[in-house]
């Protein structure tokens, strides 16, 4: 448990040397497969390092696929050593099936690579550049203080950002001695105080710019300074950042890469005995169960279930994936007195006597979310290898036996990065219930349309604006299956459009008598030469099909585009593996097959003949 | 430990770390005679010395490193406590 920041919550590797020589002599696309998977297991900081030389000798073939998954083009800028933190950046990506491109500014020049148009960052042209700077340049300088040195930082993102790209800050390890003790801010020249307040003015300054926050401080301090930063190894090679804990950096790197490209976790599928309480229900009896005060094994399992509602809370969504009887299982739900979690937090609750494989395809199907969206908590060693065997998608952390730990495992794995809580994020669970209860009406009601009139939809429809556009970035990047061409878009290139006068952007938002589904859907369109509009992404949340949204977003669409000046909708439809639900959306909604080559159809629709659909719901539009 | 051990387990670390089969720490083995024997690989090369031997090397100990030979000697004393 001490060491969880170090990998802890990855299975321990066993022969990984004799693999990594297997899978180095494989052909690339199962090379690449088995280096993912080799990245998936408990290594250390050299391990690291050789998993990285096995990965970046990939030739030819692997070389091209990776190519082909989008790299995050990533600029690191430092004030010293940083080259050995690179290796594990690129391997805790990998670790999430992401490739990286790193450039490494040259030592100490951050400044100038940003602003010098020639420089080799400029022509490298990140998507992402992380800064790092060490405490001694930052804090040992003379007169340094906090303000001045935010002042110079804000100056760099702006830098970046002008690039149009995503800045990513790394906070200053609090690495220094202390002068007075622990009353050190009392002492403001004190270059550890003064690394202690700019820290805390990086973390405003930083959201209010739409910068990142690398939290080295946070973690390291978690882990123990000493271990992350040593004087000696500081005046020998000018590292800041121990290589023996550089793993654990480079995978913190990966996390907010995979986050930034909405790759994170989705949702926790709980298992039920000796995970969510102490015991086995089936046998012990819902009296017999460990679960709260009066038995320190009791609060443990307590503990854990208070994390997993403070996630959902947050957006993390919540299942149950238990062998039980499900009448036994949701008694403890409804009726055990110590449950934190409740049947209303669970947003899909399968307990059967199926294996645990069968069940988790069955709760991604019916919350509509890929495989690899899936975290399982399960205390079975058992069944956490035959999940890792047969689902290698699936998210599956080595629980340690002590259900004390569980929380901490979960947490330190950082399978649900998030940069930013939107509202949506928070309104999750109620929407999920939402949906259950939608679910209930329609049985009752057979006649579609007349179920769709109960519901009293309104849809709002308006174009981007500052509010909503966390959580259309949210959704342009981790929409996979709703989604036309899949274009995926970063926060830069979001606002890009939204200051394009000939893009035509598109937020809307569903509401019902059972709630607010928040934004659901996102359109942006670009106006072409010969009066035509092209729909270059047209997605929308699984959560509202079926309930003729696609047919009212045309109609808004349609009168927009001809208020613009266009007289045909070219719509485009490009395959990938996730989005074959979304094939014949332009069919059914009258467009006409124009052409198709290697899968990829454009579909064109005359706006002369168009006539807007009736709908069962009220649409409401506005324009700012 | 005896010096037969410790290059024993040293080859292990050699090889993990410059991940050639081929390279065999002899006493007069030096940085300028492996080719992968470069600062970032001698830096991970004494952090990984120190992980498996469970010491610490000293400043000015590793400044005056001269070749594995010697490399091993201080290894040894550190190990054994003289």
């Amino acid at each position: 448990m001490d060491r969880l920041l170090h990998l802890g919550w990855l299975p321990e590797t066993q022969g990984w040397t004799t693999r990594l020589q297997e899978a180095r002599a494989l052909a690339p696309p199962q090379a690449l497969e088995a280096l993912i998977g080799l990245a998936n297991q408990r290594i250390d900081f050299l391990q690291t390092v050789r998993l990285d030389r096995a990965v970046q000798q990939l030739a030819g073939q692997g070389r091209e696929l990776l190519a082909a998954a989008r790299p995050v083009r990533l600029a690191v800028l430092g004030s010293s050593t940083v080259s050995h933190l690179l290796p594990a950046m690129r391997v805790g990506a990998l670790r999430r099936r992401l490739w990286v491109d790193v450039y490494e500014g040259p030592y100490g020049t951050y400044r100038q690579e940003l602003q010098e148009p020639t420089s080799g960052l400029r022509a490298f042209a990140p998507d992402v550049v992380l800064i790092c700077l060490d405490a001694h340049h930052l804090a040992e300088r003379e007169a340094a203080n906090a303000a001045t040195i935010a002042a110079e930082m804000q100056e760099c993102w702006r830098l970046g950002q002008s690039l149009g790209c995503v800045v990513i800050q790394q906070t200053a390890l609090p690495v220094l001695q202390p002068l007075l003790g622990n009353n050190e801010h009392r002492y403001p020249q004190s270059p550890l105080a003064i690394i202690g307040s700019l820290n805390a003015r990086l973390r405003e300054l930083a959201t209010a710019a739409g910068v990142h926050l690398l939290a080295v401080d946070a973690f390291a301090a978690q882990d123990g300074i000493s271990e992350w930063y040593d004087e000696a190894l500081w005046h020998r090679a000018k590292q800041e950042v121990h290589p023996r804990v550089s793993h654990v950096y480079g995978d913190q790197v990966g996390r907010l890469l995979a986050a930034i490209r909405g790759r994170s976790h989705k949702c926790l599928v709980l298992d039920l005995d000796n995970t969510l309480w102490g015991g086995v229900i089936g046998d012990d009896g819902m009296g017999g169960i460990a679960l709260g005060q009066g038995s320190a094994v009791g609060e443990a399992h307590l503990a854990f279930q208070r994390y997993a509602l403070e996630l959902s809370r947050r957006g993390v969504i919540l299942a149950v994936c238990s062998k039980n009887e499900e009448a036994i299982a949701l008694e403890a739900f409804e009726n055990h007195p110590e449950m934190l979690l409740r049947r209303s937090h669970l947003a899909s609750f399968v307990a059967n006597w199926d294996d645990k494989a069968s069940n988790l395809r069955r709760i991604a199907a019916e919350l509509n979310i890929g495989l690899d969206s899936l975290v399982l908590a399960d205390d079975s060693p058992f069944e956490r290898n035959l999940v890792r065997r047969e689902l290698p998608q699936v998210a599956v952390p080595e629980l340690p036996e002590d259900p004390a730990g569980y929380a901490p495992c979960i947490a330190a794995a950082g399978y649900f990065e998030c940069l930013d809580v939107t509202a949506e994020d928070q309104e999750r669970t109620r929407q999920y219930r939402a949906n259950a209860e939608r679910e209930q009406l329609r049985q009752t009601v057979t006649d579609t349309t007349a179920y769709l009139a109960t519901l009293q939809m309104e849809l709002h429809c308006r174009p981007f604006d500052q509010l909503g556009l966390p959580r259309i970035v949210q959704l342009i990047n981790k929409t996979n299956q709703f989604n036309l061409t899949t274009q995926r878009y970063t926060e830069p290139e979001v606002q890009a459009v939204v200051g394009d006068t000939s893009a035509l952007h598109l937020q809307l938002r569903l509401l019902d008598r059972f709630g607010d589904n928040g934004i659901i859907a996102v359109v942006i369109g670009k106006l072409a030469a010969a009066q035509e509009l092209r729909l270059e992404t047209w997605l929308m949340s699984c959560r509202v099909l079926g309930r003729q949204v696609e047919a009212a977003t045309l109609n808004v669409l349609a009168r927009r585009a001809r208020e613009m000046g266009a007289r045909t909708l070219i719509g485009i439809y490009r395959p990938t593996a996730k989005n074959a639900l979304v094939k014949a959306h332009y069919a059914s909604l009258g467009f006409e097959l124009a052409s198709e080559t290697a899968g990829e159809s454009t579909w064109r629709l005359d706006l002369d003949k168009f006539k807007a659909a009736e709908v069962s719901m009220a649409v409401v539009e506005s324009d700012s | 430990m005896t010096t037969a051990e410790i290059y024993q387990q040293l080859t292990e670390v050699f090889h993990e770390v410059f991940e050639d089969q081929s390279i065999v720490p002899t006493p007069n083995l030096t940085a300028s005679d492996v080719e992968e024997w470069d600062s970032f690989n001698h830096i991970n090369l004494m952090v990984a010395v120190e992980s498996r031997f469970k010491i610490k090397f000293k400043t000015a100990e590793l400044e005056s490193l001269r070749n594995v030979g010697h490399l091993v000697e201080m290894i040894q004393k550190k190990v054994n406590g003289g």
